[in-house]
């Protein structure tokens, strides 16, 4: 209902400076700390896929989130932007509680997540699912898109979001699919719409859930740059990936998950020297 | 994309052409049948309205299906229970009020005919909003068990004598119970032209009919006149729907039908698109119903059984779920061949043969075949039993669609959910062409974000 | 604890589950009702007895074709809305075998093979009943599961198995295909008049603090046929090796082909058994009830569903508690409300279950 009563020229102004608009502007975040958790835990029937993780992602950073397959980190994900209800503990988004809201209401609130196994919208044609994304579209009220008159709001406002998306899809180098179904995307391909998709969304913060998976080697410098990119701009980002590599040559901090807690965090290079790390991640093969 | 489409593409006038060339084939059909039953122009005429008014109906209904199940994957199979709800509401507000005496042992409001209409209708879509905010967030399975367990509920409530009658203010109104509701209101043609000042004109112009069908033609012309109507109407809802889905909002329900989780991840309140979009759906059912009970002259609760939902389902799933067109040509196709061609059949066969009696019952009818070799019973009772067997091979037709096309005609139908066109605008294509001429695309295209968008938000 | 802990945890307990409050609000009303009218003499025991033991039976039939329901709910994943057209067919084949035998000599074969279609041949007059002609009833049984069974797994073949990997939701449309093609099938061969099937049955008086509750022959044969098939199921489905595949499949199918679990034996299995518990429910409901007629499947399948969803999708447990439940309801309603809306009270309690606990009451524990 909030969206409802919001006056008609702040919608409008929310969507100008939506999208590409932060790629110059930077986001502003007051907190230092824009995303808090904690004590969060999850179990699945027997299973404690997160049991008290407790951690923070710095404003403006570039935060990696590792550990094993099957350390929690997706489940993770899911229960700060509000896919599953936690059991217990807390999330805190720019100082506001937002644990349990709805995976809507969080995304609202300008955090977004990207899934690990890529969830493209497969019957629609890529730019229509970059067209989905931006937030309070005045079309999206059912009336203004059908009533003759304010339909010409709602087509205006399509016009400026068509040249936001084009130019998101030149930035991600997907210009050349943008007709395509999502569903006849390559692998590596999804993963760039569903990134593209969220950024058009105009977050503060992106949760990446192994953004690189099925990525080829070049896509994903490519990718990685662009995040850097973005990052300057203000962006916070929280990253899952389990090449330990790309995290530390990337990240300036790293979380390490282990069996749905947090085992240490630090830099790099911290964690790279970290005997638990090396126990929890090769089981004692080195 | 499959052969159907290219047919709609390479057919004169695209969908357009496609739906007037399936109505012209069907009403070729029909006058042929007529003329080798040697109908006279009166017997014509009738055949033709009765086709329009079912195609209109279906096509209606199917349209407003398609919104749930195409457009948004919501699986209603209670449709029934709000087309009677905007028909019983409608009757309730716009019946004329309790006389005793009179043949109407239930009055109504006496409100005028389009009050009726707007109660019905937001009756049905208020009744859709019930059922859907608890249902919306089941599995399908589930939302199709409750909505058809609610059109159920719906109708025994109609058939019971609890509300057969009641006061509602100071008015002897009520619905009727088994026996039904007379809708002695004015009739809908009439009230029609009347409240536009043309009902002179228009009875003038039943007049001059006399030219072609020579004594009473009012009722032939009613009904021609009544079809066409439909039909406009189903105009009408074809360019809502339309507008709907080519919109963001439309957007969003295609989103949801693909991945509901990803809509809401991406800000969007599912629950809230998908309630409106039912609502949407079940207000024009409800309208769908009204205009096909309203010139009936009387509705009885047990018109809305679970196979009227049924059919519409069958006329959907013909068309192809997901696609405007479709919804229209399955109407029309099932209309034309599954709903009024089995019935028009029996009526041929009964015109040409008058006199034979068909058998009362199976027995009657396989005792000659097994005993004498005597198909002759069986295949009067076949005849006679039509309206059953229509259903046999209606029920036959949606598993064979549902093995081989399931689909439907029109193949997967895939709509633009926008208000504009998708390609590049022109000055982008521009700003982009000169950025890879650079070589470097990948960062050029970058940096060229962003300064162009600096520039943006320094105007 | 505290008064105003107490008084907090309400609060949160009225906030966190509105509807569980709610529906505890209603039920004590109920009930208070109920007890007020007991108290001023405006119900009587008697009265409250006979709709238990009406809303029990009922509730046996349900259940007993629930499980079949149930089963093919969970193991083959779809929704199957000709489970009821299933109930009607095994209804129509055991009576016309029940009125075949019973009536031999009696009366015109063709009208007894169509079950007396058109009034040709009354089941009162041929003196039908579990007592009167114990052979034919029996053998009537028998032949409404055996037919069903092969039904079943003809549908199965033709029909279902090739779209089996389509999807829940095409197979449900698929299956309301078959429901229609099937009930207007049984309507053209045995007519659309609702027939008397039986005599009246010997019964039993059975005093009850203010009146007698009869209990009839009928009621016996449904309690003790009702129950030992059930209690066959649980047998089957906890010491064979069969019910422990089942089983399997309920649980996750790809776990169970990954296992090497013969999958499609362990789905005709499924078929023989819904399919025979189903028909013989079909031909029970009708010598309970006395009358047959070609819709009578129909009408009971929603209550079938409401009774599964309530015990829970894929468990025969479920199913059965969730029929008695949903049969007493149905039954019980009429207490309270006009008997008119005695069906719908039914659909309210399901609708009512998927709010507050979508998953059933045994969820989790499927088939078993
Ligand atoms: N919906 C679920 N139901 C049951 N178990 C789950 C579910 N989601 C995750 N799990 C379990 O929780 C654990 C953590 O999973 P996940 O968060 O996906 O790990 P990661 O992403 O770190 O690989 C795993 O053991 C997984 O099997
Ligand atoms: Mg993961």
């Amino acid at each position: 209902m909030s969206d409802a009563s919001q006056p008609v020229d702040e919608v409008a102004t929310k969507v100008d400076e939506g999208a590409l608009g932060s790629f110059a502007s930077g986001v502003q975040t007051t907190e230092e700390y824009p995303l808090r958790v904690e004590g969060l835990r999850k179990s699945f029937g027997g299973i404690t896929a997160v049991d008290g993780a407790t951690f923070q992602v710095e404003s403006g950073s570039l935060t990696g989130l590792i550990g094993p397959n099957g350390a929690g980190k997706s489940t993770t994900f899911n229960l700060i932007t509000g896919m599953i209800k936690p059991d217990a503990g807390t999330v805190t988004f720019n100082g506001e509680d937002i644990t349990g809201r709805d995976p809507h209401e969080v995304a609202n609130r300008g955090m977004v997540r990207t899934f690990q196994i890529a969830r493209e919208l497969s019957e629609m044609t890529v730019l229509e699912n970059m067209m989905l994304a931006p937030q309070r579209q005045r079309g999206e009220e059912l009336w203004r898109s059908v009533l003759p008159g304010v339909r010409n709001d709602v087509r205006e406002q399509e016009e400026e979001l068509l040249e936001r998306v084009w130019e998101v899809l030149d930035f991600f180098d997907i210009d050349h699919i943008a007709e395509e179904y999502a569903g006849n995307l390559s692998g590596g391909q999804r993963k760039l719409l569903e990134m593209a998709r969220a950024l058009l969304t105009d977050p503060d913060m992106l949760l990446l859930d192994e953004p690189f998976a099925g990525v080829n080697p070049t896509l994903e410098k490519k990718l990685l740059k662009h995040i850097h990119e973005l990052r300057e701009q203000g962006y916070t980002f929280l990253l899952v990936e389990h090449d330990m590599d790309l995290i530390m040559n990337n990240c300036e901090h790293v979380i390490v998950l282990h069996q749905g807690r947090v085992l240490t965090e630090g830099t790099p290079n911290d964690i790279r020297s970290n005997e638990e790390v090396i126990e929890a991640y090769l089981g004692g093969n080195v | 994309m499959s052969v159907r489409d290219d047919i709609a593409a390479r057919m004169p006038g695209g969908d357009a052409g496609l739906i007037v060339a399936t109505l012209a084939t069907a009403y070729i059909l029909y006058v042929l049948a007529g003329v080798v039953l040697g109908y006279d122009l009166r017997g014509q005429l009738n055949s033709l309205a009765t086709l329009t008014f079912y195609i209109g109906v279906f096509a209606m209904l199917s349209l407003a299906l398609n919104l749930h199940w195409g457009y948004t994957g919501l699986f209603n199979i209670g449709i029934v229970g709000f087309m009677a709800v905007g028909v019983y509401v409608m009757a309730l507000v716009s019946k004329p009020l309790y006389v005793a005496g009179g043949a109407a042992q239930v009055g109504g409001l006496g409100l005028p005919l389009i009050v009726g209409i707007i109660a019905g209708m937001v009756a049905a879509a208020l009744l859709g909003f019930v059922v859907a905010l608890p249902a919306l967030r089941l599995r399908a399975d589930y939302l199709a068990i409750v909505t058809i367990a609610m059109s159920e509920i719906v109708r025994f409530s109609f058939l019971s004598g609890e509300l057969q009658q009641f006061q509602l203010l100071g008015t002897r109104v009520g619905f009727g119970g088994g026996s039904g509701l007379i809708l002695d209101f004015v009739p809908p043609l009439e009230a029609l032209f009347r409240s536009v000042g043309l009902w002179g004109v228009y009875l003038g112009f039943v007049d001059a009919t006399k030219v072609i069908v020579p004594t009473n033609p009012k009722p032939v012309v009613d009904g021609l006149i009544y079809g066409l109507l439909l039909l406009a109407g189903v105009t009408v809802f074809f360019w809502l729907l339309k507008r709907t889905g080519e919109s963001p909002f439309g957007r969003v329900l295609k989103a949801i039908r693909e991945d509901e989780d990803v809509a809401n991840a991406l800000g969007k309140d599912t629950d809230r698109f998908k309630i409106k979009s039912f609502m949407l759906g079940c207000a024009l059912m409800g309208l769908a119903g009204i205009l096909w009970l309203m010139p009936q002259g009387a509705v009885t609760p047990n018109f809305f059984r679970p196979r009227v939902t049924f059919f519409i389902w069958i006329a959907l799933i013909i068309g192809g779920a997901g696609s405007n067109t479709g919804s229209v040509l399955g109407g029309a196709t099932f209309a034309a061949l599954l709903y009024q061609g089995p019935r028009y059949f029996q009526n041929l066969v009964t015109t040409v043969l008058p006199n034979l009696d068909s058998p009362p019952g199976f027995g009657q009818a396989v005792g000659p075949l097994i005993s004498q070799l005597d198909p002759v019973p069986f295949l009067l009772y076949t005849i006679d039993s039509i309206r059953q067997l229509q259903l046999v091979v209606m029920g036959l037709v949606l598993i064979w669609l549902m093995h081989n096309r399931p689909e439907g005609l029109l193949g997967h139908r895939k709509e633009t959910a926008s208000v504009i066109s998708l390609s590049r605008p022109k000055a982008a294509a521009a700003a982009t062409d000169g950025g890879s001429a650079d070589g470097d695309v990948q960062t050029d295209g970058g940096v060229d974000v962003a300064d162009s968008n600096g520039g943006v938000d320094d105007e | 604890m505290g008064i105003a802990e107490t008084y907090s945890r309400g609060r949160e307990f009225a906030i966190e589950r509105p509807f569980a409050l709610v529906l505890g609000v209603i039920a004590a009303y109920l009930l208070g009702d109920l007890l007020l009218g007991l108290v001023t003499g405006q119900t009587q025991f008697a009265d409250i007895g006979s709709l238990v033991w009406d809303g029990l039976m009922r509730g046996l039939v349900i259940g007993l074709a629930g499980i079949g329901l149930s089963m093919t709910y969970s193991i083959l994943n779809f929704a199957n809305f000709s489970h009821g057209d299933y109930i009607t067919a095994g209804a129509f084949s055991g009576w016309s075998t029940t009125y075949l035998l019973a009536g031999l000599g009696r009366a015109d074969i063709g009208a007894l093979v169509l079950v007396g279609a058109g009034g040709s041949v009354y089941g009162g007059t041929l003196g039908i009943g579990m007592l009167s002609t114990p052979l034919a009833v029996i053998a009537g049984i028998v032949v409404a599961g055996g037919f069903t069974i092969l039904l079943s797994l003809a549908v199965d073949r033709t029909i279902f198995k090739p779209i089996r990997d389509e999807g829940g939701i095409t197979l449900l449309i698929t299956s309301i295909g078959v429901a229609f093609a099937l009930r207007y099938l049984m309507q053209f061969v045995f007519g659309s008049d609702v027939r008397g099937t039986t005599a009246q049955p010997p019964s039993v008086g059975l005093y009850l603090v203010d009146g007698t509750v009869f209990i009839d022959a009928h009621d016996i044969t449904l309690l003790v046929i009702a129950s030992g098939l059930m209690l066959g199921v649980h047998l089957l489905l906890q010491r064979t090796k069969l019910g422990k595949a089942m089983r399997a499949m309920a649980d996750n199918e790809d776990l169970a082909r990954i296992t090497g679990i013969p999958t499609e034996r362990v789905v005709r299995s499924t078929w023989i058994i819904g399919g025979g518990l189903t028909g013989i429910a079909g031909y029970m409901f009708i010598l309970w009830k006395g009358t047959l007629g070609f819709n009578d499947g129909w009408l009971l399948l929603l209550l079938i569903f409401a009774a599964v969803i309530l015990g829970g999708i894929g468990s025969i447990y479920g199913a059965i508690t969730g029929g008695l439940v949903i049969g007493l309801t149905a039954s019980m309603s009429v207490l309270w409300i006009p008997s008119a809306f005695a069906r719908a009270a039914a659909f309210v309690v399901m609708i009512v279950i998927l709010l507050v606990k979508p998953s059933g009451l045994f969820s989790g524990r499927s088939t078993a």
